[in-house]
């Protein structure tokens, strides 16, 4: 008998919720293994130099001390990502501040703290390039070069053309040019990088707070030339990653696994916060560049986007990042023309990773703050000009995808602005704000987020997922997908258990260890409940089907009686186990050279309104309330869906007008809590979630993403508002009050901003600063 | 060294230790009650909270010779092993933890907060949690856990 | 944490006599009262006393009392203790609102006003109010007690009249507000838990149309917790009119000193006070 409410779209209790709330859940700081001592790295003081000898200071026994540097390492010395540029330690050449040089480890946490300030590191400085204009400028140092890359300091490009779009600029009636930039961004997790390593009998183990296991498994086995089976992965409980947690657990996972091989002991390395901030990613710096032609009725003609990121020092995941954004840079409309020139530059500050959205919250800022300039100049609300653009079902995306789900973005945004009273709130403002010192706005941003990894991304993963009975007759998960807070362990039991016809309680996941879980991909790109959850979808028929062709299993039965059922087969056939591997659907084609095809097999689409007030007095900008509708398919659960578009607006709103990295030289200054200015629970205004579902038929009962869609809206929406409500057009974010007070109380700096160039002086003067 | 001798979760300890040690390391490091968070280590995240003679403090920023003959609660001494306390029960319910790193802090906020004010507007409860940082849920599951930790026990009396 | 605890001394004399003897015999013993400052310091390796004593819990720093129209508030008073005093939020409500958003509850629950006023950090919160309600501060050692107008306290940035040996003992408020004009703003970088980026707070009373008695101070602006006295004296005696708010934002424009640092800039803090100002001397 199949249960009789439905599991997939109930709120279904967070699967490791109970150990949560009691505070027994253990994370990696809480675990202690015997004899186990800490590790500390020490690092870089400097962006860029030769280093010419390495000092160990007076006063610190250092015979008691593991002490490892790059001479150490039995394989390559390279944390692998995409390429093998980033060093696991700095042989000669440092190039970023903050870059690891020595590893130390001893039993007592305090001594290491002394020992590390003991070492002094001496060096030949060499020139040093920190933003995305100084690594571009002609006569820049070269600070990179790779075959890899595409020219002296890019590590990527990317060309995306549809159309011809050269043609358009003749014909246009305008031709509207705007640049918009956005800044790191720190993904201040709560709990800080850690791992715990132990190095026994040729073979390595770490267990650490991470995403994706298999990422560090890779990066051991070249880093200890060491073959897959002597690797070995552990996630435990995770704090909080959005991204931050994806690449950077390769690199404390090397490190700690190299003391505890030298040492022979565990070894537990855990950041403090200072660390944590001053060294390991942060979201890419970005700018985009676009020229627009468009009809007087405000029709897009055509348009040129120039996107570029600042990858730091190395190449890492930046031309994933990058080509996420590159796709997202055309937004939910309806292009005939198009050509989007992309690149990732090198940059002498640690590198930049992966951050919620993954380049696409940068480049459909641009874009969004673009449309509310189209609008303006050509002389039509920025609702109207989006209506005579967007996207319909039989359109195409600008890499040529054709849309066959029966998307309404039109019905979306009346909704959105219905439920908000947008125009109402309009007609308001726009008679209060004249005599009042507060000034009040209104404004959204419509887009939308690919789901799984781009274009070919998934036929190359080539996931594998795997359900298994266990002794007690209960089907366990098998997956290295993990849960960092998320809801991966609730959601894909949820589709187990109703796909099993059996309750949601019954059905275990396993701890991701690489082990014993199979390669189910890393844990990113909203792809774990459509793609990982389809997996566990067809992995639980697969065992149905096995189940009832032993004959031990009836067409309907009782939770009871799967429960004999399997533990029947698995006396009988000794385990009970089924899997299911990705396939491509047959309809998906991406040709990786011309950058066209089918970028994603489906697309959350989503409009956001924020409603805001600026303090003429003070130059605050604060948002009051804040609507987010989205189509994300089938929710599978909405506590937690609501949940993981709450926290992403909140993460919008910090990258909007809060959260500003402050750096000196590559150097972040503000790397504290206290000074890098994140919302407390008094800073976010009501956060009104909305769905609207349109199953599709690539996820698991019609599921698709939702991790990064809600970090894309909220920075466009709420700048859009800013601009409503001051009249004032800003072009950056994070918006800090102190920018606000630059443009308002100084009229004169506004006019020198391109961005508001009349249309008819705005000239072909579009500076091509690609290669 | 000094020997500090107080009352954690209901019963009396007494630990050998530095007079300056945090009482967050006291808890985690000496008695191994690792249910108590280090975010940040200085009094910004509020991770550490733990309530000292009922009122909620960041044990990150409390040397522990200063807990001499106090009452410490930590989130090990709110919940039974077979019984969540209400406010755990609602932070479950409610979406309240994701990954659960803020969560031992949270609640103990929560349990200061409604001890103070039993029926707590929503300012009020943000305003009470807002030295309590949560990266992952915006907040609003937690609000809604509050509320309906207080609703419950407006409706059990 | 970056320190190592076992280089720190710590000792709690279960009284203030016994406080101000050691400290007496010791010169180099540094109090921690809240703690709220010196362990955040000790966390990020930078508390340089290594000799602390504890007056946490010090009955004889920590009360709340009013007599003969003067109330005075122990050194020990936490910033939770001023926020439920009833006495307080009737006669100095501007002391309570500062209260309310010096940190988080957690952080007003341990840290002290005598913390606050001793640590002497330019962008402090209370002591801006302290100072328009014309507090005079008490302070003791093992040689006796002296009194002095709280605005004699301060004599530079972070430097103080307090001697080695020396604590505050209480600040002293006069119940005399109750018809002022009072004020105050807080601009920070956030909503709640976060540091003043400038405050102003202000107390005057009119006769009529005219400005009779001014005080005005802020966080941020000068190098320590200050009185502006130059911009008090273009207001006092005068009626508000639209050339005196100039001249008062003139006068307080060439009388503070703000800094760029990683919270703010100077020009914006310079501008925002101006604003404060005049927001201010429109409600009178
Ligand atoms: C997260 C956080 C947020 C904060 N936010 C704010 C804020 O918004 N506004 C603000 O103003 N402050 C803020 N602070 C700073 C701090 O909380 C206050 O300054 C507090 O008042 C310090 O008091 P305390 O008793 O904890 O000081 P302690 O740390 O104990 O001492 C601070 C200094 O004062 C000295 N001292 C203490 N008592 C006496 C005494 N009686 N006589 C002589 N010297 C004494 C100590 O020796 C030390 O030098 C914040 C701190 C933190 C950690
Ligand atoms: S760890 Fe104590 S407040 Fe963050
Ligand atoms: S649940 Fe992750 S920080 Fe709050």
């Amino acid at each position: 008998m199949a249960p009789k409410e439905p599991i997939v779209g109930a709120p279904a209790l967070r699967y490791e919720g109970e150990a949560k709330v009691l505070g027994r859940a253990k994370y990696i700081d809480d675990l202690h293994f015997p004899q186990m001592i800490h590790g500390a790295t020490v690092r870089s003081k400097f962006p860029r130099g030769r280093i010419t000898a390495i000092r160990y200071g007076e006063g610190v026994p250092w015979d008691e001390f593991t002490i490892v540097t790059w001479r150490d390492i039995p394989g390559e010395n390279t944390i692998v990502h995409l390429l093998k540029d980033h060093p696991c330690l700095v042989e000669e050449i440092v190039n970023h501040p903050e870059e690891p040089i020595v590893l130390l480890a001893h039993p007592d946490k305090a001594l290491l703290r002394k020992a590390v300030d003991a070492v002094t590191i001496e060096y030949e400085p060499l020139p040093a390039v920190f933003t995305i204009e100084e690594s571009e400028a002609p006569d820049a140092p070269v600070i990179w070069n790779s075959e890899a890359g595409d020219s002296p300091n890019v590590f990527k490009t990317y060309l995306m053309e549809k159309g011809n779009v050269d043609d358009v600029w003749a014909s246009a009636d305008y031709i509207i040019e705007g640049e918009y930039s956005t800044g790191a961004q720190e993904q201040l997790y709560i709990e800080n990088n850690g791992v715990i390593a132990e190095y026994t009998e040729e073979s390595v183990t770490v267990w650490g707070s991470m995403q994706c296991p298999y990422y560090l498994h890779h990066a051991l086995q070249l880093a200890f030339a060491l073959p897959e089976e002597k690797c070995r992965v552990i996630q435990v409980e995770t704090g909080g990653a959005f991204g931050g947690k994806e690449d950077y657990p390769s690199v404390i996972g090397c490190h700690a696994a190299l003391l505890a091989m030298k040492s022979g002991r565990p070894v537990k390395m855990v950041y403090d916060r200072l660390e944590d901030m001053a060294a390991t990613t942060k979201r890419h710096p970005s700018r985009t560049r676009h020229r627009t032609a468009v009809s007087k009725d405000g029709r897009l003609l055509g348009g040129e986007i120039e996107f570029a990121i600042d990858g730091g020092a190395y190449v890492t995941l930046s031309p994933v990042v990058l080509s996420r954004g590159t796709i997202h840079a055309a937004g939910p409309y309806n292009w005939p023309n198009l050509r989007i020139r992309a690149k990732a530059v090198a940059t002498n500050c640690p590198p930049h990773g992966a951050f919620r959205g993954f380049g696409a919250p940068q480049s459909i800022f641009g874009l969004e703050r673009h449309m509310d300039l189209i609008a303006k100049t050509v002389g039509i609300t920025p609702e109207e000009l989006r209506r005579r653009n967007f996207l319909q079902p039989g359109g195409s995306t600008a890499t040529g995808q054709l849309i066959k789900d029966p998307i309404d973005l039109n019905g979306m945004l009346t909704r959105a602005l219905e439920e908000s009273g947008y125009h109402a709130k309009r007609a308001e403002f726009t008679k209060t704000n004249p005599t009042s010192p507060i000034k009040r706005g209104i404004g959204f941003a419509t887009f939308m987020h690919g789901a799984g990894f781009t274009g070919s991304g998934e036929r190359r993963l080539n996931s594998l997922v795997a359900i298994e009975i266990d002794d007690e007759g209960s089907p366990e998960i098998l997956v290295s997908s993990t849960e960092f807070g998320q809801g991966t362990n609730t959601i894909l039991c949820q589709v187990a258990a109703q796909t099993l016809h059996i309750p949601y309680k019954n059905v275990r996941i396993a701890q991701p260890d690489t082990h014993r879980v199979p390669n189910s991909g890393p844990t990113v790109a909203s792809r774990t409940a459509m793609i990982v959850g389809k997996l566990v979808e067809d992995a639980s028929h697969n065992l149905l089907t096995c189940m009832r062709a032993s004959g031990l299993l009836e067409e309907t039965y009782t939770p009871e009686q799967f429960c004999h059922a399997a533990l029947a087969y698995k006396q009988k056939h000794g385990e009970l186990r089924a899997t299911a591997r990705y396939q491509a659907p047959g309809d998906i084609f991406w040709d990786d050279d011309k950058y066209r095809g089918d970028a994603y097999p489906a697309y959350a689409w989503a409009v956001y309104v924020a409603e805001v007030e600026v303090d003429t007095r003070t130059y605050m900008a604060e948002v009051k309330n804040f609507w987010a509708l989205q189509e994300v398919g089938k929710v599978l659960n909405p506590v937690l869906a609501k949940g993981q578009v709450e926290g992403g607006v909140a993460q919008g709103i910090g990258y909007a007008i809060y959260e500003k990295c402050v750096w000196k030289d590559g150097v972040m200054a503000n790397n504290q809590m206290t000074n890098y200015i994140m919302p407390t629970s008094a800073d976010l205004p009501p956060i009104h979630v909305l769905f609207e579902e349109v199953p599709s038929i690539h996820g698991p009962f019609g599921a698709k993403g939702i991790g990064e869609l809600p970090m894309d809206g909220p920075a466009p929406a709420i700048l859009n508002a800013i601009e409503e409500a001051t009249g004032v057009c800003f072009n950056h974010c994070p918006l800090l009050p102190e920018d606000i007070f630059d443009k308002l109380a100084n009229p004169t700096s506004i006019s020198a901003d391109s961005s508001q160039l009349q249309p008819a002086v705005a000239g072909p003067v579009f500076s091509g600063t690609t290669s | 060294m000094s020997i500090i001798t107080f009352t954690l979760n209901g019963s009396q300890v007494s630990v050998d230790a530095p007079p300056m040690t945090r009482l967050l390391d006291l808890l985690r490091e000496h008695l191994h009650l690792t249910g108590t968070k280090e975010g940040c280590g200085e009094g910004e995240c509020g991770s550490c909270s733990v309530l000292v003679d009922g009122e909620l403090v960041n044990s990150c920023l409390v040397p522990s010779l200063q807990i001499q003959g106090a009452t410490v609660t930590t989130i090990e001494g709110l919940g039974e092993q077979t019984h969540l306390h209400p406010i755990q029960q609602c932070f479950l319910e409610k979406g309240g933890a994701q990954c659960g790193i803020c969560t031992p802090g949270m609640i103990l906020a929560t349990h200061h907060l409604l001890e103070k004010h039993p029926a707590p507007t929503l300012d009020e409860i943000r305003e009470g949690l807002s030295g309590n940082l949560c990266r992952c849920t915006g907040y609003m599951r937690i609000f809604e856990a509050v509320q309906q930790t207080a609703k419950l026990a407006e409706a059990g009396k | 944490m970056r320190s190592d605890v076992r280089d720190y001394t710590l000792t709690a004399p279960g009284s203030l006599n016994a406080v101000l003897s050691a400290l007496a015999a010791n010169p180099r013993l540094t109090p921690v009262a809240g703690g709220t400052e010196l362990m955040v310091a000790l966390g990020v390796g930078r508390l340089g006393p290594h000799e602390l004593i504890s007056l946490h819990r010090l009955k004889e720093l920590r009360f709340i009392e009013e007599h003969s129209g003067i109330l005075t508030l122990g050194a020990g008073t936490t910033f939770t203790d001023i926020r439920r005093n009833a006495t307080i939020a009737r006669e100095f409500p501007l002391l309570v609102q500062t209260a309310a958003w010096t940190g988080s509850i957690a952080n007003q629950n341990r840290g002290t006003l005598g913390g606050n006023i001793a640590n002497a950090s330019p962008a402090a919160d209370s002591p801006p109010a302290l100072l328009v309600y014309d507090a005079t501060i008490e302070l003791v050692s093992a040689n006796g007690r002296r009194t002095l107008p709280y605005g004699e306290f301060h004599l530079g940035y972070k430097k103080t009249v307090l001697l080695p040996g020396e604590l505050i003992y209480a600040v002293r408020l006069p119940c005399r507000f109750a018809k002022h004009r009072q004020y105050v703003r807080k601009v920070g970088t956030r909503n709640a838990q976060a540091i003043s980026k400038i405050a102003l707070a202000a107390t005057a009373l009119m006769d009529g149309a005219t400005v009779r008695e001014i005080r005005l101070a802020g966080a941020s602006l000068v190098d320590r917790p200050a009185r502006l006295h130059a911009t008090e004296a273009v207001v006092l005696g005068k009626a508000i009119t639209p050339e005196l708010r100039t001249l008062a934002a003139a006068a307080l424009a060439s009388e503070i000193k703000p800094i760029d640092d990683i919270r703010s800039t100077a020009k914006y803090r310079m501008a925002v006070a101006c604003n404060l100002l005049d927001e201010f001397l429109l409600s009178l």
